[in-house]
Parts: structure tokens; sequence; C-alpha cells
């Protein structure tokens, strides 16, 4: 029998999350240290994963494993990933060992970063939230995968709300797990509905998402389903009409969360609603497909715009997200070879650019405590290479050629022109509206003249936040130059919908 | 050496920076190091580029020393490189212009490692641009090389910084955007970036219908598209209004490569590009293209003449010298494949060149003087030529190779545009050639207010005297002044390759 690495990958951090708990809650940097550890753990499980994956040049469902769980209603523990998950892993087992690290913190001349208030709580907190999101990844079974999808959703409430800013915590707490308990609710709804209705056609009681992909599906009943489940996935994606949430989510939560939250539970979203609704419902995708990509194109322009006037440096990464996410519900619509190709590369790409972002400001704004933009000024004296990333991340999120968000914005763009070429034509002018707000971002933070309350009182960053930060930029970097370290991959992901929607 | 010969083009584009790489690694705080370091590191592909430059036969059509490497085989775009005589006329100017300017940014001292790294990240970039056989790396070469420029304008330059380089960087990235809205809508129609293919394949599209329009409406609305980025970058006029604000306000060093290199990128865009893909829609709009070109001569010099800035002045000028260059490529594609074209692209290319010298050397010699006095206002100086004779001197020199004497190099090129365009496009080259008076005035009204007329004592006598040139300084020039004489006064064995690539494209 082989190691079951996906099982693995999955409850390890529920193990680690109970280890911790058992510990005294006055040890902090032990628990820090499991932390450390069992994210370490999971980072080297995904990194294998992946590079097995991709160096065998393997296609379809790998790592495959399934366990019976209530086989009286057909539902078991099936996990697999194939070559669009298998990125979202990896970029999870990142985001997972960088929050740890950046979470760390220190306290020194009064200024505490990073989490130092109860930090047990906080990392148990957030290694059950790792759990659910590399289950939904994994899951091969639609229960399981609504399963794994509530629980990454629930300790996100907590987290804000417990660690979160304090002026809006509870008010974005709030509202951030009723848009996604609604959202999660209304696509079970119509999970219900396939698993009842593949078991009228075929006859098996199962939630095995690969039969439910041969289930037969008549036209009338995918047209009707796939907007309710692809939007109610969509919504933690940040679709626009129903992005509202994110920002304000993005805002409140604790840095490490942000990260999480931004960097993850968005593609969680995303993935889900391609994974369910597309791969499902193909042929309801090919009706609302025109609608899809008119929502997502507000998404990235009025994104842009929205981001563009923000004045809470927090708050123009979080509009920026909704303005990149955009792009990757845009790329699946188009149902392109291109287009979910891009995506897919997007989705990996915008969560390693925004677990960076997050990362520094939380830096900035642990040593500032302000984080309104033209108060700040001149940090790149302090901390330089939280600069360098920030600039990194800046040029991935503008489309720059030679990183990684052009590797993925360009082949969506191609996929929109087979779409529908006039959404290119408007698309395109968010990234110059976004190139335009990161470079006035970049000067007026960490250029410029330090305001003179700062003087010697910020304190540098920390080794382990600059271990995050190059891991990080490596990634974007890296990718930008050397496509086929993650194109390849995607590609077989791609293949396999496209199968599933006929070969367009 | 085989290796050396079959990697000759990675190896130029790389080294820089592989350089930039190196200097992470050596001590920050050692600024002399760091200086002689990046001035190897440049020196470097120069020497590989005049190898390639003797190595390379003029006489053979197509692209040499090609090299392809794998890069993002799922849209079909590869590392794809290589050079006719076009390109290696302007890798040329690139591999000389740069150690140039990196000698003359030894005076930097202000974080100089960074500074540094930009430089030689910017070399990459454009030379990538030169190199580039395939649309998407032309792109990628293209949009990289304003990060580094960006950054030097906006940390090393003068006190409007902030607003001329987003200035800069928001023009040119806009600009783009037509341009990457047409290279996604070739890659998606043939499924390749290659330039070769997409050559035959588009220009084989000429009927039927192409989202909702006409093929030819289709390849009208590309054209411009292409036109208006490459146009930004040159600068054509009206488009040219970044370019005294970024010039201007970048360090020396930056306002030489800028003005050096830069515009060349666009220009060569409509060389690489537009003719090539776009003959008959060129043939339709040269008649717009030529009366935009004059626009930028004309009201090139006159904004020169305008200015009290000895920079704005020098940058102004570039907008009228860049005038010929486009006034040269609108009567190719009037009359493509005729001898009269053929002369006029000749020109515009040589004058590419010979621009990129002699703006450079320009804007040398304004930073020299800015180093000593602080000012550019050309109010402020006055009768400096006594005090300091060669730097008088040089600048003279430099001057009258701007305006065209004949002799020096400006001259030659500038005939060859006249010559060929006026056959072609007689009233447009006729008012040129007045514009070309106004290059005279403007030229010799800098000069008499830096170095004649009654003398400024502040800058004359006592202590805020003025030094002369040093010798670092002479040194920078000194390439640059021999070169403006050679093509000056025996231009054959540049034009050879120019005319030769020339006659084989269009």
């Amino acid at each position: 029998m082989t190691f079951p690495f996906l099982s693995a990958i999955v409850f390890a951090p529920i193990a680690a999350s109970l280890v911790m708990l058992l510990m005294p809650g006055g040890r902090k940097n032990l628990v820090r240290s499991i932390a450390l550890g069992a994210a370490v753990l999971n980072l080297g499980l995904s990194l294998w994963v992946y590079i097995t994956y991709l160096t065998r040049g393997l296609t379809g469902y790998q790592f495959v494993e399934q366990y019976e769980w209530l086989p009286v209603l057909g539902i078991t523990l099936h996990f697999g990933v194939d070559g669009m998950s298998a990125p979202l892993v990896l970029l999870t087992g990142v985001v997972m060992f960088t929050g740890v690290l950046i979470s760390w913190g220190e306290e020194r001349h009064g200024v505490s970063t990073g989490i130092q208030d109860r930090p047990r709580e906080f990392f148990a907190f957030l290694f059950i939230l790792a759990s659910g999101v590399f289950g939904v990844f994994c899951s091969l079974d639609l229960f399981m995968l609504f399963f794994f999808y509530e629980i990454a959703v629930f300790p996100m409430y907590l987290l804000i709300v417990i660690w979160g800013w304090i002026q809006t915590r509870e008010y974005a707490a709030m509202k951030l797990t009723l848009y996604l308990f609604i959202g999660s609710v209304v696509s079970l709804v119509g999970g219900l509905a396939m698993y009842w209705v593949a078991y009228q056609n075929t006859g098996v009681l199962t939630f095995d998402m690969l039969q439910l992909e041969q289930a037969g599906f008549s036209q009338a009943f995918q047209d009707f389903w796939f907007l309710p489940v692809f939007l109610g996935f969509a919504v933690l994606g940040g679709i626009w009409p129903f992005h509202n949430w994110s920002p304000d989510g993005h805002v409140a939560a604790p840095t490490a969360v942000s990260m999480f939250h931004a960097g993850v539970l968005m593609k969680l979203g995303a993935f889900a609603a391609l994974r369910v609704g597309i791969m499902l419902l193909p042929e309801g995708a090919k009706t609302w497909s025109l609608l899809i990509i008119g929502l997502a194109t507000v998404n990235v322009v009025y994104g842009a715009f929205i981001a563009f006037v923000q004045t809470d440096f927090k708050y123009v990464i979080g509009f920026s997200s909704v303005s990149h996410m955009g792009l990757v519900a845009m790329g699946f619509a188009t149902l392109s070879r291109e287009g979910m190709l891009g995506a897919g590369v997007q989705m990996f790409s915008h969560g390693i650019m925004t677990a960076l972002f997050f990362a520094v400001v939380g830096m900035v704004y642990d040593r500032a405590h302000t984080r309104h933009i033209p108060d700040l000024g001149g940090f790149v004296k302090i901390m330089p290479l939280a600069a360098v990333g920030f600039i990194i991340g800046g040029l991935v999120s503008m489309g720059m050629p030679g990183f990684s968000g052009f590797i993925a914005e360009f082949p969506i763009f191609m996929g929109v022109w087979k779409a529908q070429w006039l959404v290119a034509v408007i698309s395109i002018v968010s990234i110059v509206v976004t190139a335009a707000y990161v470079m006035l971002v970049i000067r007026r933070v960490f250029f410029g003249q330090m305001p003179e309350k700062f003087e010697g009182h910020i304190t540098p960053i920390t080794a382990l936040d600059k271990v995050a930060i190059v891991t990080l930029c490596l990634l974007m970097v890296g990718i930008g130059l050397f496509p086929r370290i993650m194109v390849p991959m995607v590609q077989t992901g791609v293949e396999n919908i496209l199968r599933l929607l006929g070969g367009s | 050496m085989d290796y050396l010969r079959s990697h000759l083009l990675s190896l130029i584009l790389f080294v820089p920076t592989l350089g930039a790489l190196l200097l992470l690694l050596l001590p920050r705080r050692n600024a002399s190091l760091l200086r002689w370091f990046s001035l190897a590191a440049s020196l470097v592909p120069l020497g590989l580029a005049i190898w390639l430059w003797m190595q390379f036969v003029p006489d053979q059509a197509g692209f040499q020393f090609e090299e392809q490497y794998t890069w993002y085989e799922a849209i079909g775009s590869s590392l794809h490189l290589g050079v006719d005589g076009l390109s290696l006329t302007m890798v040329l100017l690139t591999t000389l212009l740069t150690p140039l300017a990196i000698l003359a940014s030894f005076s930097i001292s202000d974080r100089v490692q960074p500074y540094m790294m930009l430089f030689l990240l910017l070399e990459t970039g454009m030379l990538g641009v030169f190199m580039a056989l395939d649309l998407l790396i032309f792109f990628v070469f293209w949009e990289i090389g304003l990060v580094p420029m960006y950054f030097l304008i906006n940390q090393w330059g003068s006190s409007n910084r902030d607003y001329a380089s987003l200035k800069f960087m928001i023009y040119t990235m806009g600009g783009s955007l037509g341009l990457l809205l047409g290279i996604q809508l070739l890659g998606v129609l043939f499924g390749t970036f290659d330039l070769v293919a997409l050559y035959d394949g588009w220009n084989a599209l000429n009927e039927g219908v192409l989202l909702g329009m006409s093929v030819g409406t289709v390849k009208a609305i590309a054209f411009w598209a292409f036109v208006i980025a490459f146009a930004i970058k040159v600068p054509v006029w009206p488009f040219h209004t970044w370019l005294p604000d970024a010039h201007t306000e970048a360090p020396t060093a930056g306002s030489m490569i800028l003005a050096g290199v830069l515009l060349k990128l666009g220009a060569y865009g409509f060389l690489r590009l537009v003719l090539p893909l776009y003959p008959e829609q060129a043939r339709v709009f040269a008649g717009a293209l030529a009366l935009l070109a004059t626009g930028a001569i004309v009201f090139g010099a006159f904004g020169s003449f305008g200015q009290k800035d000895f920079k704005r002045l020098v940058a102004y000028s570039s907008v009228n010298h860049m005038g010929f260059v486009v006034l040269g490529i609108a009567a190719a594609a009037l009359a493509r494949g005729t001898s009269d074209a053929h002369i006029a692209l000749n020109g515009a290319v040589l004058q590419m060149f010979n621009h990129g010298l002699s703006a450079a050397g320009m804007f040398f010699l304004v930073g020299v003087i800015y180093e000593r006095t602080h000012t550019r206002n050309l109010d402020e100086f006055g009768g400096l030529f006594p005090v300091l004779p060669i730097y008088g001197g040089i600048l003279l020199y430099t001057s009258m190779a701007s305006l065209g004497l004949p002799g020096l190099n400006g001259f030659v090129s500038e005939f060859l545009v006249v010559r060929g365009s006026w056959p072609l496009l007689t009233v447009y080259t006729a008012v040129s050639m007045l514009g070309l008076l106004f290059t005279g005035a403007y030229i010799l009204k800098a000069i008499y207010k830096v170095l004649h007329g009654p003398a400024n004592e502040h800058w004359t006598h006592g202590e805020h005297k003025v030094a002369e040139i040093s010798v670092r300084e002479i040194i920078v020039m000194a390439p640059l002044m021999v070169l403006i004489l050679w093509i000056g006064v025996w231009p054959a064995w540049i034009l050879d390759v120019i005319n030769k690539a020339v006659v084989a494209l269009f």
C-alpha cells in the first residue's frame, strides 16, 4: 500500500491543532514551534505531491484514496488531485507556512508584531481552517467537498472576531459568515438536486463526483441549476455583485488570516464553482457563460477603479483581490483552453501575490498602527526587503511580463477574445488602472519622507518575516520566467474539463 | 568558441542580468567596487556585440545567430532570438551606450547597488526587444524595460520626479494596451507568436469577416493600435508630452539611455512589426504618419527653441530628430520596394543610430554642467567658454553633430531621409526642411546662452568657479565623438549593413 499522501495533508493540520490545544497556553514559543513544524510538514507533503505530478508528466486524478464513510447514502471519503487542484494544494501549503512565519512576531521596544495574544488558540483555529481548505481541494466526493467547505468557513468567524481589527471585526465577521453560508446553502441545494436526479437517472445513490459527471443531467436541469450552484460558490470567489463581504473581511482579519482568506479561501470559491458548477453541469455552463463573463468584467474593471480611490492600505489590497479574482471567474467562464489555463495559473499566482501583500501590510500596520496611506511614508529605509517584496507583488498584480501575473492573465485574455472580444477590450483598461494604484501606493508608503512621529519607533522586520517574503517572491518570479514549472500541469487539468465540455 | 558562437545572442542578452544578480553579493557599502563591477559587466556585452558585428554576414538575407528555447509552449511562444542588419545596429548602439551611461553614473553616490542593478536590468530589457523574433517575447521585454526606468527616474531623479516617472509609466503602459490586444488577437488567430509565421499568416489573411467586421477594418484598427503604442515611445507629435518631463527629471545616465536607446524601441517597432505586418494599411495611412512626423520635426524645433531649461531644450530636440526617423518610415510605407524608399529607410535607421550617439552625448554634457552649477536655467549661464575651453569644444562639436553639420554623422542620415522622401512626400519634406532651420536656431541659442555672451561672474570667478570637464567625463564622450566623426566622413561601414537589411526586408 502506498503512503496516503492526501489524507496526511488533509488531516495533519487538525492533528497539529489538537496537539497544540493540549499544550500549556503560556508556552507561546512551544506552541509556535509545533505550528511551524506542522506547517513545514504540510508544505513538504504538498510539494512532494506537486513535484511528483509535474515531473512524472501525470494526467487525470492521482494519489487517489477512497474509504467508506456512509455507504447507505453513497458517501465516501474520496481524495485525488488533478492538474487543476495540485497547484492549489501547494498554494495552501505555502500560505500556511508563510502565515505561521509572519504570525510568530516579537515584542521589542514596546512594539508587538505578529500574534502575541493567545497564539495557541489562534494557530489551532487557523489549522482547522487549513484542514478544511486542503479537504476541499482534494475531495472527489460532493458531500465531502461541502463538509470541508463549511469547516474552512467557520473558524474564519472566530479568527476575525477574536483577533481581528477592533473597529470593524464584529461587523465584518458576521457579514462574511452570513454571505458565505447563504452562498454555500444555495449551492448545497443544487448539490442535493444533482444527487437525487442522478439517482433517478442511474439508480445509484452516490455523491461521487466522478460518477455524477456521467449522470446525464438534462439540458433543462443543467440550465436551471447551474447559476445557483456556480454563483453560490462564486460568492466566496468574490464575484460581483456578491463581493461585498470580501474587502471588509480582509481588512478586519488579522494578518495571517487575511493571507489565508484572500490567498486561499477565495480560490476555494472559484475552485468549487469550477469543480461543481462547470464540471458537473457543463451544458448549463455553456448557456450562462456570457452572463458570468459579464459579471466578471464588472469585477475586473470596477474592482480596479475602487481600489484606486481607497486611502486605507489594506482596503487597496482588498479591492485588488476583487479585481483579480474577477479574472479567474472570467477565464473559467470562457470555457476555452486558454482561458481556463490562465485562470488556473491565476488562482495560484494571485494566492501567492495577495498573501505577500497582506503580509507586508501587516508588517507595516503592526509598527505604524495606522493604515491611512497619507500618514505613511519612507518605510523602505527600515524594511527594504518588505518594500522589494511589495514592489514585486505589485508588478505581478499589474500583469508585468516576467512575473507570474502575466503568465496567468495573457491566456485569460486570449480565451476572452474567443468568447467575446469586446470584453477583452474593456477589461484591458484594468491593467493600466492597476499599474497606477500600485505605483502610487508603493511611492506613498515606502518612499518619500517618513513622518516624524515614526522616526526611531519603527523596528525592522524579523528574520522569519524575511523568509516568508523571499519564499513568496521566488515563486512569483520563478513561474514568470519559467512557466513550465506550472503550466503543463494545469494544462492536463484543463484537458479534463474540456473533455467534459465535449472538447470545445 | 563554438559554444560562444551558438549562444552569442543569449549571452549578450543575459550577461547584464547575471551582473545585476552578482551585484547583490558584493558589499553594499563599497561603492567603487560596485561601480567598477557594473562597468565590467556592461563591457562584456559590448565586446560580444562587436564580435557579433564582425561575424555577421550582411549579404545573407534573413536572421542570423538564431537561437530558440522553449518558454510558454501552451500558448505557442518560445524564446526565439535572432538579428538582422536592423537589430544588429540597435544592439551595437545599446551595448555601446550602456557602459558609457554607467561610467557617467560614477558620480552617483546614493544607493549605488540598486541603481546599478536597475541599469543592468534595463540593458537586458532593451536588448531583448531588439533580438526578439517572437511577438510575445518582444512584448515581454518591451514592458519589462519600463520598470527599471520608472525606478531610476522615481528614485534618482530631480525635483519633479514623482510626476514625471508616473506619467512615463502610465503613458507607455496605456499606449501599449492596444499593442497587447493586437498581440492577443494574432495569437488567438494563429496559435503561435513566431514573427516569421505571423508575417506570412497575417498578410495572407485579406478577405472575410473577423469579429463581426471585415478583415480590412480589423486590420486598420489593429494597425492604429500598434502605431499608437510605438508612436508614444518614439515619440511622435502629439504623443510626446511625457518625454520632456521624463528626460528632464531623470538622472543624467537615465536621460542618456532614454534618448539614446528607449526612443529607438518605438522606431524599431515600426520597422519590425508595423511595416511587415501591415504593408497595405501602412501605405494607406502613410500620409497621416508623414503629417505627424512633420509635426514632430517642426513643433519639436519650436518647442526646443522656447525652452529656458537646458535639459528640456535637449529633450525637445529628440522629438525634432526622431521626427526624421518617422518621416523616413512614412516614405518607405508609401512606396515600398522603390529605391527612394530604400534611401529614406537607410537614412531613418542611420538616424536612429546617430541620434543615439548625439542625444546621449548632449544629455551627458548637460549633466556635466548641472553637476557643477546645480542649475539648468540657460539664463544663469553665459560666457563660460574661456573658463571651460575643453568642455566648450566638446559641447560645440556634439551640438554641430546634432544640428547636422556636413562631415559629422547627423548630416548623412538626415540627408538620406530627405533625399528619399522628397520624391514621395514632397510637401511634408519641404516643410520639415524648414523645421531644420529652427533646429539650427535652437542649437545656436543653447551654445550662445551657455558658452558665449556676457560672462556670468558667479561661475567664472571666486568660490563658485566651475571646474573643467574631468578625465572620466572625457572618456565617456570620447567613443561618441569618434563615432560621430567616423560616420560623418565614412558612413559606408555601417550603411552597408543597414542597406542590405533594408533592401532585403522592404
